[in-house]
């Protein structure tokens, strides 16, 4: 496959594939618990034997197993919430893109108006008023994402409405909807799925802030977020406990967005052609 | 010694060769034509000559001009070069002006840059330069910015920048492409006029331009120079197979057998169509004013204008693309209104349509066989998938397409490949009425020619109408039944294809048949080109709108909107009309 040649999105591709697969993998394979304390080993750094590849935690938890717990649960919050912002964006604009006039200017006002809004704020007060969950932190997050992905579908849906092919296929009398699934969608999928592999690092970063301030992720399940939140106190003495969860987390953050801009340069590549 | 000396230049992008061991000399004042189809690196060569090729090209052979090696010699080099010694002109003058300075400090810049005028004295230089090009009111266009302009008038900026410096050599590459026709004479007889003894390189795919306005040409093909020399012997005899197949493909306005006349019933009439524009702050433009139309069951009706003329508007609103202000459609005997989606599905069928663009036309991700299958899957559902792939493999043999054509993507395709294909899409269904929207434009003239073939022998075939959009006159005579003239959305004339040709009604009409280059330097000599442009639609000049043009204009024309008359068979729209003699 020529994506694959694409050298960006096959390296940032392989990585990802390999950290998630670990996070898979890992807490199964390994003989300890995610919530087993062991008081008779506090704060032992990484070692190769028995499993504990990243030591313990002040409780004696192995962070191996944590750490693998805490990309799954940042992975499918971030995923998650990506795809509620791809749902809500891509109707929400190809909508107002479609049938323009004052129904797209009411829409988009809308949109302005929410933009307008201090989010983190807003998610903050959420997670104080409401008992914190993690469906909470989907919507949230998709809630910020989806004005964007909005945006970006309108003005694609607009340029492509005016299309001499999508002329042609009215004038062949196929419908409305089949020319927004078969013309109109497939000629802006390269740019939506550009912008979610995008949106992904975004909402990573949103829910490991909430975490580390103590918003997100609640005891005794982990996230990424809040492994390096739990690192930062213990970050003299216990420094993996820090920089193993920052370093992936760095890691994947990056590997989605040469992702992202690997899969820009393949869709633009092929456009121009 | 002559002014410029190619020898040997090739030019390679990543080992394909564009252009190919080419070797020309050009003398001091000379004018010399390039012409070829698109990829015969005529532009590449263009480029070469003012080291303007980008970075990844790779050159060698040299180019002298006036003893000064410009293969491989240093930006500052060629900065003095450039302008001072070369002027050029490309074919879209909106691209090479800067929409945010004003057109005289850009022209001015040239001066400046080469210190060869400052001050107040630069600016006077400027002016007398617009004044020369034919810029009305030259001191006050000096600040106007380039949307402010027609394009016509841009690319007589861009003249009056290349030339202002009086350099010894102009390079014009597909100068006149993207104007009207007769702009177009206007600015190749202004071309002629101001450049006294500037030598000119000029590249097209017109052949009627180089015969007209070169006295040597060069004939690219694939990259190579295949065949050079004077201009009326070269037409005269071609020296190589490829100049005949150009000269063969050229379409000429001024000979051929007009297409007999089709006395069939009518299929479609339309009458006094109105298509109004709203524009913001209640302001309208009248695209389209009171024009009526019919076509005959296998005809070809063609529709000739210049741009602004309202030709497709007319069209997209009797296919039911935009709105019909007013008027009255119908199509065997049936009313025809509203837009396309609440029409029957009948009429989907009835009704097609062909761009000019055809890469445009065609969804960029959709297969050759899913674009042309597509009418069957929304008109013939009961179609299995094998009876349908036949009807496609059919349809594509149909305007000689193969079967390995299936599986391309639009941009796999040439551009007569492409076209073909938006027309098997068309004609799948087997409509009667077919549009063609400048369908043969953007074809090089082979391709064109294998086109205008291709849809006389499908009318034949299968009885069909065409309504046959176009700017170029050679090519509507070659093909068209009856023509319909329009200007400034009003109908000009309209007649029997033989009688517009050869006795022309409206004094219009006898201008665009003037304005069209004959590819022939015996017959080239022709009349001053009519004056001015189009008028803008959000103000029309009083009365009839040809009058500010017009070089019969009297009272009456700024005062009274002509009604459209019978003249012999041909329905004009002229007071003067049964005055004044405009036979060729």
């Amino acid at each position: 496959m020529s994506l694959l040649r694409n050298r960006t999105v096959a390296v940032s591709g392989g990585i990802l594939l390999f950290v998630m697969l670990w996070a898979i993998v890992g807490p199964w394979v390994s003989p300890h618990e995610y919530l087993a304390t062991d008081f008779g080993r506090i704060l032992r750094g990484p070692v190769a034997t028995n499993m504990q590849f990243f030591g313990t935690d002040d409780l004696g938890r192995d962070l191996f197993v944590r750490t693998m717990l805490g990309i799954r649960v940042t992975l499918l919050v971030a995923v998650v919430a990506s795809m509620v912002s791809l749902v809500i964006g891509v109707t929400y604009g190809a909508i107002a893109g479609y049938v323009g006039g004052r129904v797209d200017a009411a829409m988009m006002r809308f949109v302005d108006t929410l933009y307008a809004l201090p989010f983190i704020f807003l998610v903050i007060l959420l997670m104080v008023a409401f008992e914190r969950n993690f469906l909470l932190i989907f919507v949230a997050i998709g809630a910020i994402n989806w004005l964007d992905m909005a945006r970006i579908v309108r003005g694609q849906t607009l340029s492509l409405r005016e299309r001499e092919f999508v002329e042609a296929a009215r004038l062949i009398g196929v419908s409305t909807p089949r020319i927004i699934f078969r013309h109109i969608a497939p000629n802006m999928l390269g740019i939506v799925v550009v912008y979610v592999t995008l949106t992904i690092p975004q909402a990573i970063l949103v829910e490991s802030f909430l975490s580390f301030l103590g918003l997100g992720i609640q005891e005794p399940q982990t996230s990424l977020g809040a492994l390096v939140d739990a690192g930062v106190n213990q970050m003299e003495g216990a420094s993996w406990m820090l920089l193993i969860p920052a370093v992936l987390l760095a890691t994947i953050l990056m590997c989605f967005n040469f992702l992202g801009d690997g899969l820009r340069d393949f869709f633009d590549a092929r456009r121009t052609l | 010694m002559s002014l410029l000396q190619v020898s040997g230049l090739s030019i390679r992008y990543r080992g394909d060769v564009v252009v190919d061991d080419i070797s020309f000399e050009l003398d001091e004042a000379e004018s010399v034509g390039i012409v070829g189809e698109s990829g015969s690196g005529k532009s590449q060569t263009a480029l070469a000559l003012l080291g303007l090729l980008p970075v990844q090209a790779e050159v060698s052979g040299s180019i002298r001009f006036d003893g000064v090696e410009i293969v491989g010699a240093t930006e500052q080099k060629l900065n003095q070069l450039r302008a001072q010694r070369i002027g050029m002109v490309f074919q879209d003058p909106m691209q090479a002006l800067n929409p945010y300075v004003q057109i005289g400090k850009q022209v001015r810049q040239v001066l400046l840059q080469h210190d060869l005028a400052e001050g107040a004295e630069a600016d006077k230089r400027v002016i007398e330069m617009f004044a020369r090009v034919g810029l009305p009111d030259p001191a006050q266009q000096f600040r106007a910015y380039a949307h402010q302009l027609s394009g016509g008038m841009r690319q007589r900026v861009m003249l009056a920048s290349a030339l202002i410096a009086e350099p010894d050599l102009l390079v014009a590459d597909e100068p006149t492409t993207a104007l009207d026709v007769t702009v177009q004479a206007q600015i190749l007889d202004l071309l002629e006029d101001i450049r006294d003894n500037t030598a000119l390189l000029l590249i097209t795919h017109d052949l009627g331009i180089v015969a007209g306005h070169c006295e040597r040409m060069l004939v690219f093909e694939k990259g190579r120079l295949v065949d050079a020399g004077p201009t009326t012997s070269l037409f005269a005899s071609p020296g190589h197979a490829h100049t005949r197949t150009l000269l063969d493909a050229a379409p000429r306005i001024d000979r051929g057998t007009f297409p007999p006349e089709i006395k069939a019933s009518t299929i479609l009439s339309v009458e006094a169509a109105e298509v109004i524009y709203e524009r913001e702050g209640n302001a309208q433009i009248r695209a389209v004013s009171g024009v009526g139309l019919s076509l005959r069951k296998g005809e070809t009706l063609a529709v000739v204008g210049e741009s602004g003329s309202g030709k497709s508007s007319m069209v997209r609103a009797i296919l039911g693309l935009i709105p019909m202000h007013s008027g009255l459609v119908v199509y065997s005997g049936e009313p025809l209104a509203g837009p396309v989606e609440t029409r029957s599905i009948a009429h989907h069928r009835d009704f097609q349509l062909v761009y000019q663009d055809p890469v445009a036309a065609l969804n960029p991700q959709m297969r050759v066989r899913k674009i042309v299958g597509e009418p069957l899957s929304v008109h013939e559902r009961t179609l299995t998938s094998k009876a349908r792939l036949e009807r496609v493999i059919a349809t594509l043999q149909k305007v000689g397409l193969e079967q390995k054509h299936l599986d391309r993507y639009p941009h796999q395709l040439s551009g007569g490949q492409a076209q073909r294909v938006a027309i098997a899409r068309a004609l799948i269904l087997g409509p009667s009425v077919l549009v063609c929207d400048e369908a043969v434009a953007a074809l090089d003239g082979s391709a064109r020619a294998q086109v205008l073939e291709l849809l006389r022998t499908v009318q034949k075939d299968s009885d069909l109408s065409i309504i046959f959009i176009s700017h170029d006159l050679a090519v509507v005579r070659s093909i068209s039944h009856r023509v319909l003239v329009m200007y400034m959305g009003h109908l000009v004339e309209y007649a029997e294809c033989a009688k517009l040709f050869t006795d022309p009604r409206h004094p219009y009409t006898r201008a665009l048949l003037d304005a069209v280059p004959v590819p022939d330097p015996v017959v080239a000599v022709k009349a001053a080109p009519i004056k001015g442009e189009v008028a803008s639609l959000l103000a029309p000049p009083s009365g009839c709108v040809f009058h500010p043009r017009c070089g019969y204009a009297k009272e009456i024309c700024r005062e009274r909107v002509p009604v459209t008359r019978d003249f012999s068979g041909s329905r004009v729209a002229c007071h003067r009309a049964d005055e004044i003699d405009l036979k060729g």
